[in-house]
C-alpha cells in the first residue's frame, strides 16, 4: 500500500482551475449563434391574467421569439412531484406543482408569465417592458394562520383552506406523559423564511444539434441525471438523446436540487423550437423570487417533564408554509417533525403539522431542510424547562441523552426517506463534554460572567445539541477506470457544488488502486459520463456516492492484481500495487505501469478467454438501507451591546460526529460554512413580506448575508462514531453547521441580557438587532 | 432601434484591446462575453457581493458597477493574469489552495483581486484588518475562516520573498 490518503487533509485537486479562472460555470458557456432569454414575472403575489399582449415586444429589433402559456400547447403542464408523500397512516396531501408559465393566474410575485428570446440579454430585458398584461389582482394569502381561516382567498381555487398536507405522527401516548409529569411547559415558536443565496445564481444553456439529433443542456442543478430523464420525457426524446452537464456550480445549498424550475423546462424547449442555442442566467433580483425559499413555520409545542428533568413527552402542532406549490412533497416538514427528537429519549411524542399554500415563492429544502425548526423547538423547550426546574442547561441535556448502548435507536416515526427513523450509531455525552471544554463553560459561568456583569458588560453563553439525518438513499453509482495514460478516472452521477468531491472521491480511489491522489480524475455532473444517479442532497455525497466509488475501486484493484498475475505468471499474493505500478515483490525490474496494464487488458487483435471484460474498470452501485445519523453540539459566548443590540461573538465551538472522516480539511470547511449560514439565519437574514405578498428586501443590500466581520473564528473538534450502514463508516456533514445556530443564539442572548428575569423569552428566529430591541422593550413595558 | 456605441481602447491583462461597444454594456459583461475572460464572475450586479472585482489601473473595482466605456484609456487586470504561468500560481492563490480558502470557487476570483490589492497596500495585516478588507466580498461556502488563514499565510510568504 502507498500513502494512505483516506482520512488525510489532502489539498484539493479542483483548486488550480478555480483559482485561475479556468473552471467552467454555466454562464461561461458561449456557443455560436447563441440567443439569450429573459422572463417577464408577475408583479403581483396573486392575480388573474385577463390577457397578454406581446405584439410590441415581437416588433423590437433583436427579439427572436416571445412565448406565453398559450404558445406552449401540450408542453404546458405542471411539473412532476419530486418526492411523493411517505407512507404515513391518515396522511392528506394535495399535489399542486409549479407550471412553466402562469396561465389563468399568478400565484406568487416573480412567477414567470412570458419568455422573451433575443440576440442579447439586454434586448430581451428591453422587450419585457413592451409586454402588456391585463392583471386582476386578488387578495394574497400571506399569513399562515389566516391562510387556513374560513374566508381566506385560495392559492389553488380547488384547495379549500389552502391545505397542502396534514400529517400526524406519534409514538407512545402523550396523555400518559402529562399524567406522570411534574412540569408541563407550553410555548409558541416562530421560524421565518430565509433564502440560500449562493453567490452563483441559477442558469441554463440549451443546445439542440439537429445533425446529431441531440440536446445538450448546461444546468446549475444538483441532480443532472434526474433532469436528463425528466427533460427527455417532457420533450419526447429518449434519454440517450439528452446530455445534461452540471459543470462547476457556484454553491447549491438545496434550492438547486429543486428540479424542473420553469426556466429549466422552457430554455431547452425554446432551443429546440428555434434551432439555436439559448442561454438564461438568473439575475440576483430574480433569484430572490424565482428560486425556492425555505422555512416559515409556527409551532405550538409542549413538553411534559419529570421533576428530575427527564423528558416524558412532547406534543407539537405546527403550520408549515409551503409557498405557492409543493413539488418537493413533505420533505421539509417531515424533517422538522423527525429532527425535533434530537439526541434525546422522548418516550411519548405526538406531532401534527398542516402544510399550507401561500402566495409566496415555493418552499423546498435549503441546508438543514427543516431540521433547524425541530431543533429550535426542542432546544428552547429544554432551556425553559431547565430554568423552571433550576437545572443548568448543559445538565438538562445530559440527563436526557440517548445512552450509547441504545443504538441502533428506534424513533419509530417515518422519516423523509420513507423508512422508520432509526439512529444507526451515536455517543452524545462525549460530544457535549468536549463542547463545554472547548468553550470553557465552567470557568465562564463561575468566574468570567460574574466579572463581566460587575463591569456592566452583557456577555452570555449557550450550548445546544442536535442530530442530522444524512446519507439517505436511494442509491448512487460510480465507474472507476484505469486509463492508458496511467491516470484513473472516476465518474459518478451526482453533481458537485464546492464540497470537494474531486478530492474526497479521489482519496477513496487512490488508496485502493495505488496511485497518487492527483492522478485520479473525478468526473461529476455529466450524464454522458455516468448514466445513473439521484443527486447531491441530504448530505449524502460522501456516504452514498463515496461508498459506490469505494466498492468500484475495490473491484478494479482485484482486476489489476489478476491481470498482472497473468502478465508476470505469478500468484496475486506476490504482487504489490504502489506508485501507479504493479510489481512482483522482492524482484527488482519486475514491474508494470498501470496504464500499460490497462492497455494490455484491451487487446485489439487475437482471441480472449470467454467472459473476458476489456480494460481495468468496474461499475458499482451503493444503496444504504436507511439514512445515517450524524450529531454534534455547538457552544457560543456572545457579547451584546445593550443599547444597539449589536453583537460580538467572542467564541464559537463546534464538536461534531460524522463517523469516519474522509478529509478533515474539507470537513472543517463544510462546518465553517454551515455555521456561517446558521449565524445569518439566526441574526441577520429574513425575507420580509408585506400583507400583499410583496417581498420587501429582495436585494443583497437589504437581505444581509454575513460577512467576514460577522462570522467569528470557530474552534472545532470531532468525535468519531462510525456508521455501520456503509463500508467507509462515514456520515454526512454538509448541513450540520447550519442546524443548531438558532436556538444557540436564543439561549446565549437571553443569558447575556438576563432576559428571563426581565420577562422576555426568545421564541423566534430570525432575530436581529431590531427585533431583539423590540422584544426587550416589549418585556419592559 | 438605434444603439449608441463607442470605440474604446483599453489595456486588459497587459494587452491592448480596441473594440466598439454599446454605451450601456457593463464592464463585467464586456470582459466575460466580449473578451471571453470568464474568470471574472457576476454574483449580484448591484455592487454588494464583490465576485466581479477586477483591478482598474491597479485598484480593486466592481466591474458590474462600471460600464465598458469607462475602461477607455485605462488598464484592467482580471484573475486570469494573477498566476505567472499555467503551471504556477500566485502566492495568494497557492495559499488559498493550502488553507482551503475556497469551496465552490465562485466568489474566489473577486476575493483574490480584492486581497492582492489589499496586501500590496498592507503587507503585514492583523486578522481583523484582513476581515475588514474581506468584508466587501461575500462568500456563502467557507464561513471565511480559511480565507482569512490563506490571506495571512500569503502575507507572511510575500514579506519573506520581498527584498527589504
Amino acid at each position: 500500500m502507498t500513502t494512505r490518503y483516506f482520512g488525510a487533509p489532502v489539498q484539493r485537486n479542483e483548486d488550480a482551475r478555480l483559482l485561475t479562472g479556468r473552471a467552467l460555470f454555466v454562464d461561461d458557456v458561449e456557443l455560436p449563434g447563441m440567443l439569450e432569454a429573459a422572463f417577464l414575472r408577475s408583479p403581483h403575489a396573486h392575480a388573474r391574467i385577463r390577457g397578454i399582449d406581446v405584439s410590441a415586444a415581437l416588433k423590437r429589433e433583436g427579439v427572436v421569439a416571445v412565448y406565453t402559456a398559450a404558445d406552449l400547447g401540450d408542453y404546458w403542464r405542471p411539473g412532476p412531484l419530486l418526492v411523493p408523500p411517505p407512507p404515513i397512516d391518515g396522511i392528506v396531501f394535495n399535489e399542486r406543482t409549479q407550471v412553466p408559465l402562469a396561465r389563468e393566474k399568478a400565484r406568487h410575485a416573480g412567477e414567470p408569465v412570458a419568455l422573451v428570446v433575443a440576440t442579447t440579454r439586454y434586448i430581451a430585458e428591453d422587450a419585457l417592458a413592451d409586454i402588456v398584461v391585463d392583471w386582476e389582482p386578488i387578495s394574497a394569502v400571506v399569513d399562515l394562520e389566516r391562510a387556513v381561516a374560513p374566508g381566506s382567498a385560495r392559492v389553488h381555487d380547488d384547495v379549500a383552506g389552502n391545505v397542502a398536507a396534514h400529517v400526524r405522527q406519534a409514538r407512545g401516548n402523550y396523555a400518559d406523559a402529562v399524567k406522570q409529569a411534574a412540569l408541563v411547559i407550553k410555548r409558541r415558536f416562530l421560524y421565518d423564511r430565509g433564502t440560500s443565496s449562493p453567490i452563483e445564481t441559477r442558469g441554463v444553456v440549451a443546445h439542440w444539434e439537429d445533425k446529431a439529433d441531440r440536446l445538450t443542456v448546461w444546468d446549475t442543478t444538483q441532480a443532472p441525471v434526474v433532469i436528463r430523464n425528466g427533460l427527455a420525457a417532457m420533450l419526447g426524446l429518449s434519454e440517450r438523446q439528452v446530455r445534461v452537464i452540471a459543470p462547476f456550480i457556484g454553491g447549491g445549498f438545496g434550492p438547486k436540487i429543486m428540479m424542473f424550475y420553469p426556466e429549466e423546462v422552457l430554455i431547452p424547449w425554446a432551443a429546440i423550437k428555434l434551432g439555436r442555442p439559448v442561454k438564461w442566467i438568473e439575475d440576483r433580483a430574480e433569484h430572490f423570487l424565482a428560486t425556492t425559499h425555505e422555512r416559515g413555520q409556527v409551532h405550538d409545542a409542549e413538553m411534559a417533564l419529570a421533576a428530575d428533568g427527564r423528558i416524558l413527552g412532547i406534543r407539537d402542532v405546527f403550520l408549515h408554509d409551503t409557498g405557492a406549490y409543493d413539488p418537493y412533497g413533505l420533505t421539509v416538514p417531515i424533517n422538522s417533525q423527525c429532527t425535533l427528537l434530537g439526541v434525546y429519549v422522548v418516550p411519548h411524542y405526538d406531532s401534527t403539522f398542516t402544510a399550507l399554500f401561500t402566495n409566496k415563492p415555493t418552499v423546498t429544502p435549503y441546508r438543514g431542510a427543516g431540521r433547524q425548526h425541530g431543533v429550535f423547538v426542542m432546544e428552547r423547550l429544554l432551556d425553559i424547562a431547565a430554568r423552571e426546574l433550576g437545572l443548568d442547561p448543559a445538565e438538562m441535556r445530559r440527563r436526557n441523552f440517548i445512552p450509547p448502548d441504545a443504538f441502533p435507536y428506534k424513533n419509530e416515526i417515518i422519516y423523509q426517506d420513507f423508512t422508520a427513523l432509526e439512529y444507526d450509531s451515536g455517543n452524545y455525552a462525549p460530544i457535549l463534554a468536549k463542547a463545554l471544554e472547548l468553550i470553557g463553560y465552567e470557568r465562564f459561568v463561575r468566574e468570567e460572567q460574574p466579572r463581566f456583569r460587575a463591569a456592566g458588560k452583557h456577555v452570555g453563553i449557550g450550548v445546544v445539541c442536535y442530530v442530522e439525518g444524512t446519507g439517505i438513499g436511494p442509491y448512487e453509482g460510480a465507474k472507476v477506470q484505469v486509463q492508458a495514460s496511467g491516470k484513473v478516472s472516476v465518474a459518478t452521477g451526482i453533481g458537485t457544488q464546492g464540497q470537494g468531491h474531486y478530492t474526497a472521491f479521489a482519496q477513496i480511489v487512490a488508496d485502493q488502486v495505488g496511485v497518487d491522489v492527483r492522478d485520479v480524475e473525478v468526473i461529476t455532473g455529466d450524464t454522458d459520463q455516468f448514466y445513473w444517479g439521484a443527486g447531491t442532497f441530504a448530505s449524502r455525497g460522501a456516504v452514498v456516492a463515496g461508498s459506490a466509488i469505494h466498492e468500484a475501486a475495490k473491484v478494479v484493484r482485484q482486476k489489476i492484481l489478476r491481470t498482472a498475475a497473468e502478465h508476470f505468471e505469478c500468484a496475486e499474493e506476490d504482487l504489490a500495487i504502489a506508485n501507479g505500478a504493479v510489481a512482483v515483490a522482492g524482484v527488482p525490474g519486475r514491474s508494470i505501469r498501470l496504464g500499460a496494464l490497462a492497455d494490455q487488458a484491451n487487446p485489439t487483435r487475437g482471441a480472449v478467454q470467454p467472459g473476458t471484460e476489456p480494460g481495468l474498470e468496474a461499475t458499482r452501485y451503493f444503496g444504504p438501507p436507511t439514512g445515517t445519523t450524524a450529531s454534534g453540539a455547538h457552544a457560543m459566548i456572545v457579547e451584546v451591546d445593550p443599547e444597539t443590540l449589536m453583537i460580538a461573538i467572542r467564541k464559537y465551538a463546534v464538536v461534531h460526529d460524522c463517523g469516519t472522516v474522509v478529509n478533515p480539511m474539507i470537513l472543517e470547511g463544510q462546518i465553517h460554512g454551515g455555521v456561517a449560514q446558521g449565524i445569518g439565519n439566526a441574526y441577520y437574514e429574513q425575507l420580509v413580506f408585506d400583507d400583499d405578498g410583496q417581498l420587501l428586501n429582495a436585494s443583497l443590500a437589504d437581505y444581509l448575508l454575513p460577512t467576514a466581520l460577522e462570522v467569528p473564528r470557530m474552534d472545532l473538534a470531532h468525535t468519531v462514531t462510525p456508521s455501520p450502514l456503509n463500508p467507509l463508516g462515514v456520515k454526512g456533514a454538509g448541513e450540520a453547521g447550519a442546524i443548531p445556530a438558532g436556538p444557540l443564539f436564543a439561549q446565549a442572548l437571553e443569558n447575556a441580557l438576563e432576559l428571563p428575569a426581565r420577562g422576555v423569552e426568545l421564541l423566534e428566529i430570525p432575530l436581529s438587532p431590531n427585533r431583539l430591541w423590540e422584544l426587550v422593550k416589549g418585556g419592559e413595558r | 432601434m438605434t444603439t449608441d456605441s463607442h470605440q474604446i481602447v483599453t489595456t486588459v491583462n497587459g494587452e491592448r484591446c480596441e473594440r466598439r461597444v454599446e454605451s450601456r454594456l457593463l464592464l463585467s459583461d464586456f470582459l466575460r462575453h466580449e473578451l471571453g475572460l470568464t474568470g471574472t464572475h457576476v454574483g449580484c450586479e448591484h455592487g454588494v457581493c464583490g465576485a466581479c472585482t477586477i483591478h482598474y489601473d491597479g485598484a480593486p473595482a466592481r466591474s458590474c458597477l462600471m460600464l465598458a466605456v469607462q475602461a477607455n484609456g485605462h488598464a484592467i487586470t482580471t484573475v486570469e493574469a494573477l498566476a505567472p504561468d499555467r503551471d504556477r500560481l500566485h502566492p495568494l492563490q497557492e495559499a488559498f489552495r493550502e488553507a482551503h480558502g475556497l469551496q465552490c470557487g465562485y466568489c474566489t476570483p473577486g476575493i483574490l483581486m480584492t486581497m492582492t490589492a489589499f496586501l500590496a497596500e498592507n503587507p503585514s495585516p492583523t486578522e481583523h484588518e484582513v476581515r475588514e478588507a474581506l468584508s466587501g466580498n461575500l462568500c456563502r461556502c467557507t464561513g471565511y475562516q480559511h480565507i482569512v488563514d490563506a490571506v495571512l499565510l500569503a502575507a507572511g510568504r510575500l514579506r519573506e520573498s520581498s527584498p527589504g
